[in-house]
């Protein structure tokens, strides 16, 4: 070979082809692989909410005593009874939809809006509301009270 | 889903057939027991004489296995005139309005006698009746005013949870209004016959009738259904308690609790009427047309002040969770996901609910609490409405930085296929 | 670079012998070659279903209790969740529309003639599977649309006679849509068919690899009238560069759709509440789906819906074999088949306008 003098428009050629096709690889493969090596990082809140969800620690609340948690998309709500035994019910009320609360006093479940009463087991016993309340499980897993729907029938 | 299929046999179809024909025009003869000869003839009378066996088999006393002789009296197995409507056989023909109420009384009063049909009805009727303005009414020689058959209806009478009864609670308010909105009848009585006007323009009855809520209140519910009376202008707050608990314990703490009281006012009614409630807003709160307070107060003085900062910090946050809704529906139109916060948003509004409930103690400091902390929750949503749009945004680089390596590469591409076949 | 690792793979499998036969391949090029691409970038929307899928599964929970709240939890928590699941949806949709872009492609140039019958046959059933793709993966993220939607797709299968009970209670796993359903969806949608389409797919392959590019019947009466003006381009490299081309263009343009079209979510599936109004199924079904509601109730004394299905199968087996009608022969077959595909393509993309448009 005795071309000791390329001709000047295949070295830009080629020069051009290489910058593109290799800056082009790579950034393009770049571009791929970086957002799926990220999506395989498993993010730090882990629970998806739906199922179950940890509405409280031991301890936390106190006997006679009730505390409003999200289940889900709606609230929730869980009661310590004075026996130490907890119960979970929804906490949407089922006659026009606001918030209820326990009312230690009357142990009951008690909505401010219209005056409508629960008993602790979610049946509409005064008021207006036409339906009971829906109850959920409730498990202890370690110190963590564990709120869950019932097991589909 | 599976279907049945019998096997038709012909032999035991026809010897069923034939009992079950033989039974039904038994029964058809029979109608419970013995020959009804008022109803055979009445059911041909013309105008208010006319009772038809149709009619009167809704009734429940009919049901229940009375008929026409167990309040009319008579002989029901005589088909002449003479016999059939004779005082010797207890006949007592129409009864008279004034004696109506003592005639169910005389049954329905009567507990030991009730119990047979319903244990579980009540047997008071009659002596709250004697307290009601009707009764009183009544007592004093007026027979214009309602008795047992004018709500109840008479030989078609439902028991109350029968959607058709005349004191269905869907329809206690028509029945009442058959008196009370007409104002030939009540000329005498000097009170208003717009009652059934208003009611029809309020929440509560958008409640029971449009949206099927038997608990929403009806006449009957403030009023009482037999011992009805107005329930008086200083006990007004207690009828409304029954339902709007907070509102009125707020109210009775508060300066115009002891303020209205000395001055003989309604109540709850001054500011929000009594037939005809609507939807309250915050133009109440205003000047405007729709203002309660400056009815009474004075332009510039304190109450004044406090009704100004009152409406105002509402307004705020009502515009606040306005501002949030907007920015979630702007990043959820851009695809993106904003569910948590468009569930924050409900806690929002059950604040400025809070809030709004909180005006009845009529200090603005306690208004403010549940308004700052709607503001909070509203910011933090509005925030992620924010936040979200920036994510957005941020996409849309990401995806130019990937579309100017996909370029670079199909321009890389194209030289490279071009150098090979040149 | 590459040398030494080829020179010992070769010294072992004999690389050479397997790789010779594509050194030569060639693809014929004339007006209408850029049709060729199709089937490709329909083999690489694949190829990117199966890796976005695969990537799913890392956090998808089949069963009616999560199935929905996972796939939220992937559009909101997950890094880059967004738009692993929107390429996955976009490009199902993409897929089955350049399917049938290369089977209408392949239908207007000829191509399943004589020897190429068996490689339409095995492409018809492979669109028909990747349509089952598309029903079984619409049901797994469990909201009110897909619930509906399922719902009026197996009891329209279920309308078959004598076998279309057994079918639909098989496809539902049970008499209703449930959560046996979703758990079957998933199941089908998982394993089940990519399995079949990935040994449907190596067989139509290798019968395009073996039996090489058809050319248009126009195009080869040119080509025999005046051979200089035939046209060759070598399969490797230079159409498989233009080939990736075409596949970095379908790229881009996923990517765009996914992040300025996100994939919905929807609302949740309660089994309790009533269909809402006007349910349509996806796009590549509404053909079928308003020809079916264009049938009277009763045409004479059979059930209408029951004819429509019927008709659509009957349809459906004489496409499949519709090589098998045409020989070389006669002319008639041709102009026939000519017609059949233009009222076909017409009646497709007209009906599923109708579809889209009606209430």
């Amino acid at each position: 070979m005795c071309a000791d003098q390329a001709p000047q428009p295949d070295t830009s050629r080629r020069r051009a082809i290489e910058v593109f096709l290799g800056g082009g690889i790579l950034a393009s493969l770049a571009s791929f692989i970086y957002p799926v090596l990220r999506f395989l990082v498993p993010p730090a809140v882990v629970d998806l909410g739906g199922d179950e969800v940890v509405a409280s620690k031991l301890g936390e609340m106190k006997p006679n005593s009730g505390k409003i948690f999200r289940f889900g998309s709606r609230p929730g709500l869980l009661i310590l009874n004075s026996d130490g035994t907890y119960r979970a019910l929804s906490a949407t009320c089922t006659h026009l939809g606001c918030t209820v609360q326990y009312r230690p006093d009357l142990r009951e479940i008690w909505c401010a809006c219209h005056n409508g009463t629960y008993d602790l087991n979610g049946r509409n016993v005064s008021g207006p509301p036409p339906r009971p309340l829906t109850m959920f499980d409730v498990h202890q897993r370690g110190d963590e009270i564990v709120v869950s729907r019932k097991r589909e029938a | 889903m599976a279907t049945l299929r019998n096997k038709f046999r012909p032999l035991p179809a026809a010897r069923f057939a034939g009992l079950a024909g033989f039974m039904l025009l038994a029964s058809c003869l029979g109608y419970g027991q013995a020959v009804n000869s008022c109803l055979d003839c009445h059911s041909a009378q013309p105008g208010r004489l006319e009772v038809t066996p149709e009619k009167f088999s809704q009734d429940i006393h009919a049901q229940k296995g009375l008929t026409c002789v167990s309040c009319h009296g008579g002989d029901a197995t005589s088909y002449d005139p003479d016999q059939a409507m004779s005082r010797k056989a207890g006949w007592k023909g129409k009864v008279d309005r004034r004696q109506i109420p003592q005639l169910c009384g005389s049954c329905h009063s009567n507990p030991a006698y009730i119990r047979q049909f319903n244990p579980s009805l009540r047997t008071d009727q009659l002596d709250q009746y004697h307290t009601s303005v009707h009764g009183k009414r009544l007592a004093a020689g007026d027979a214009k005013v309602a008795v047992c058959i004018d709500c109840h209806s008479v030989h078609d009478i439902r028991p109350p949870s029968d959607p058709r009864s005349t004191v269905n609670p869907v329809n206690v308010a028509r029945t009442c209004s058959r008196c009370h909105s007409d104002p030939a009848y009540m000329k005498h009585y000097g009170i208003p016959t717009n009652q059934f006007a208003g009611y029809n323009t309020s929440v509560h009855h958008d409640a029971m009738v449009v949206r099927g809520d038997l608990s929403a209140p009806t006449c009957t519910t403030c009023h009482g259904n037999h011992g009805a009376a107005p329930p008086g202008v200083d006990k007004v707050q207690n009828v409304c308690s029954n339902c709007h608990a907070f509102q009125a314990q707020m109210y009775e703490k508060s300066t115009h609790y002891k303020a209205f009281q000395e001055r003989s006012l309604p109540g709850c009614v001054v500011c929000h009427s009594n037939h005809g409630i609507h939807l309250p807003s915050d133009a109440m709160l205003g000047t405007g047309p729709g203002g309660v307070c400056m009815r009474c107060h004075a332009p510039g003085d304190k109450c004044d002040r406090a009704r100004v900062t009152i409406l105002g910090n509402l307004t705020q946050l009502d515009g606040a969770i306005k501002d949030a809704d907007q920015a979630l529906h702007l990043a959820e139109s851009s695809g993106m996901e904003v569910s948590e916060a468009r569930l924050a948003q409900d806690q929002a509004r059950d604040s400025l609910t809070k809030a709004r409930v909180t005006i009845h103690t009529f200090q603005p400091a306690l208004v403010d609490q549940d308004v700052q902390a709607g503001m909070k929750i509203a910011a933090s949503n509005l925030k992620a409405g924010k936040d979200a749009m920036v994510e957005r945004n941020h996409r849309r680089i990401g995806l130019g930085v990937c579309f100017i390596a996909i370029a670079m590469m199909l321009i890389g591409l194209w030289l490279y296929i071009k150098k090979l076949e040149s | 670079m590459l040398a030494p690792l080829i020179r010992w793979l070769d010294e072992r499998i004999h690389l050479d012998d397997l790789v010779a036969p594509f050194k030569h391949k060639t693809v014929p090029r004339h007006r209408l070659s850029y049709w060729y691409f199709f089937g490709g970038i329909t083999l690489f929307l694949f190829i990117i279903q199966v890796l976005t899928g695969i990537l799913l599964l890392l956090y998808y929970r089949p069963g009616a209790n999560e199935a929905f709240e996972s796939v939220q939890y992937i559009m909101t928590r997950v890094q880059f969740g967004w738009l692993i699941r929107s390429i996955h949806a976009w490009s199902a949709n993409l897929m089955i529309f350049t399917a049938f872009v290369h089977m209408f492609s392949v239908l207007f140039l000829k191509a399943y003639r004589k020897p190429r019958e068996l490689t339409w046959v095995t492409g018809v059933i492979l669109l028909v599977l990747v349509m089952g793709f598309g029903f079984s993966g619409y049901l797994l993220p469990w909201n009110t649309l897909a619930f509906f939607a399922t719902k009026v797709g197996t009891e329209i299968a279920g309308q078959v006679p004598i076998i279309g009970r057994p079918m639909m209670i098989f496809l539902r796993g049970g008499e209703d849509v449930t959560g046996a359903t979703l758990s079957r969806f998933f199941g089908f949608h998982v394993a089940v068919l990519p399995g079949l389409v990935v040994v449907l797919i190596a067989i139509h392959l290798f019968l395009v690899q073996r039996q090489g590019m058809s050319v248009p019947p126009k195009v080869e009466a040119e080509w025999i009238a005046n051979p200089s003006a035939r046209r060759e381009t070598k399969f490797f490299p230079n159409f498989l560069l233009r080939e990736l081309m075409a596949w970095y263009v379908a790229m881009g343009v996923l990517g765009a759709l996914a992040a300025i079209f996100p994939w919905n979510l929807g609302v949740k599936a309660d089994p309790f509440v009533s269909a809402p109004a006007g349910i349509k199924p996806e796009w590549y079904f509404l053909f079928m789906f308003q020809t079916l509601k264009m049938i009277p109730s009763k045409v004479w004394i059979i059930d209408g819906e029951v004819l429509g299905v019927l008709g659509c199968s009957l349809a459906g087996l004489l496409w499949l074999l519709l090589p098998f009608f045409e020989s070389d022969k006669t002319s008639r077959a041709k102009v026939w088949i000519t017609g059949l595909s233009i009222f076909a393509l017409v009646y497709v993309i007209g009906m599923s306008v109708y579809g889209y448009v009606a209430k």
